[in-house]
C-alpha cells in the first residue's frame, strides 16, 4: 500500500508562521506514521528553511510570500520551500557550516548543514533577485512500512536491513561529528 | 505557538528556565530576558534549565551562542541541564556541545558551577 498525497501553502513571510508551517507539516506527514525524532528532523528543517526565506530572501519585510509543498509518495516525503526574495550571491559559501550573511543578527549559520543533515536528499536553487528555492527528500521508516516489510521478505531481512540502517545512522552522526571540528 | 522564560536567581547564578519552542520568532524575548537578568543582577554565572523546552532550532542555537559569549566576557560560565534530545543533537551537529557543559538536571549544573564559583 502506498499513500500518495500532497499540499500545498503560501503564507506571508511574518516570523509567527515559522511556527505554523512547521506543525502543518508536521500535521501533513503524521500519516505516514513517523517516529517521534524523525517528525522533529522534519519540524527542524522546514523552520530552518522558512526562516531562511524571511531573513535572507524578504529581510523581514511580511509582505514577501513564502510558499511551501509537500508531497507524500510511498513512503518518502518531498518538501519544497520556496520565495521570490533577493535570492543567494554563491550557494557554496552560504552551505558552509558557522557561515552567516547576517552576524549581526545572531545568526548560527547552522541552517544549511541542519537541513542537509536531517534530510536524506537536498538541493538548492537561487539566483540573486530571483529567489531561492530548497528541494529536500526523507524516507519515512514508520512502523507501518516496517511491518509491511516483514511478511514479504521474512523476518531475517528486515532485522539485517535493521542493522545496515543503524550502521548508515552511525556513520551519518560520524560525518556529522567531523563536520563541526 | 509560544515561549516563557522564567528566571530565578540563586546567588550569583541566574537559572534560566526555557518553556515551549525556541525560533526565530521568540528569540528575541530570550536575548533580551536574558540580557536583562544578567546585567541587572550581577550574575556570574548562568543554567540554562530545558526539561521543558519542545523545539529548537538554528536561531536557538545563536541566542544561546550570544548569550554564552556575554556570560563568558564577564568572565563566568553557562553550562546547559534537562535537554531532551533533539535538543542536544543540534548542540552536537553545532560544536557547542564542546564550549558549554551539559548536566542531567539543574541540582547537578549548579553542584558542577559550586566548583568553580
Amino acid at each position: 500500500m502506498s499513500i500518495d498525497n500532497h499540499m500545498k501553502l503560501s503564507f506571508a513571510a511574518r516570523s509567527e508562521n515559522e511556527a505554523f508551517a512547521r506543525v502543518a507539516v508536521a500535521a501533513f506527514v503524521s500519516q505516514l506514521d513517523p517516529t517521534l525524532e524523525q517528525i522533529n528532523d522534519i519540524k527542524t528543517v522546514v523552520s530552518e528553511a522558512v526562516t531562511n526565506s524571511i531573513i535572507h530572501g524578504y529581510d523581514n519585510d511580511p509582505s514577501g510570500i513564502v510558499h511551501l509543498e509537500v508531497e507524500i509518495a510511498g513512503d518518502t516525503i518531498s518538501i519544497l520551500i520556496r520565495d521570490e526574495g533577493r535570492g543567494i550571491e554563491d550557494l557554496d559559501i552560504a552551505r558552509q557550516p558557522l557561515f552567516t550573511s547576517r552576524p549581526e543578527l545572531e545568526r548560527s549559520g547552522m541552517g544549511f548543514t541542519i537541513m542537509e543533515n536531517f534530510m536524506d536528499e537536498f538541493e538548492a536553487t537561487s539566483a540573486p533577485r530571483q529567489g531561492t528555492s530548497l528541494r529536500m527528500k526523507k524516507r519515512i521508516e514508520s512502523k507501518k512500512s516496517i511491518v509491511q516489510l516483514i511478511p514479504r521478505q521474512g523476518l531475517g531481512a528486515w532485522i539485517s536491513n535493521g542493522s545496515d540502517l543503524r550502521r548508515r545512522v552511525i556513520l551519518k552522526m560520524r560525518r556529522s561529528k567531523g563536520s563541526s571540528r | 505557538m509560544s515561549l516563557q522564560v522564567e528566571l530565578e536567581q540563586q546567588r550569583n547564578v541566574l537559572i534560566v528556565r526555557l518553556r515551549g519552542e525556541l525560533d526565530h520568532h521568540t528569540a528575541d524575548i530570550v536575548r533580551f530576558k536574558m540580557e536583562d537578568a544578567i546585567l541587572r543582577g550581577r550574575c556570574d554565572h548562568v543554567v540554562l534549565s530545558l526539561r521543558d523546552l519542545q523545539f529548537m532550532d538554528s536561531s536557538g542555537l545563536g541566542v544561546v551562542l550570544g548569550r554564552y559569549k556575554l556570560v563568558k566576557g564577564r568572565g563566568g560560565r553557562m553550562v546547559v541541564c534537562d535537554a531532551h534530545d533533539n535538543v542536544k543533537r543540534l548542540f552536537e551537529l553545532s560544536g557547542l556541545f564542546k564550549i558549554l557543559s551539559f548536566y542531567d538536571n539543574e541540582r547537578s549544573a549548579l553542584a558542577g558551577l559550586e566548583v568553580v564559583s
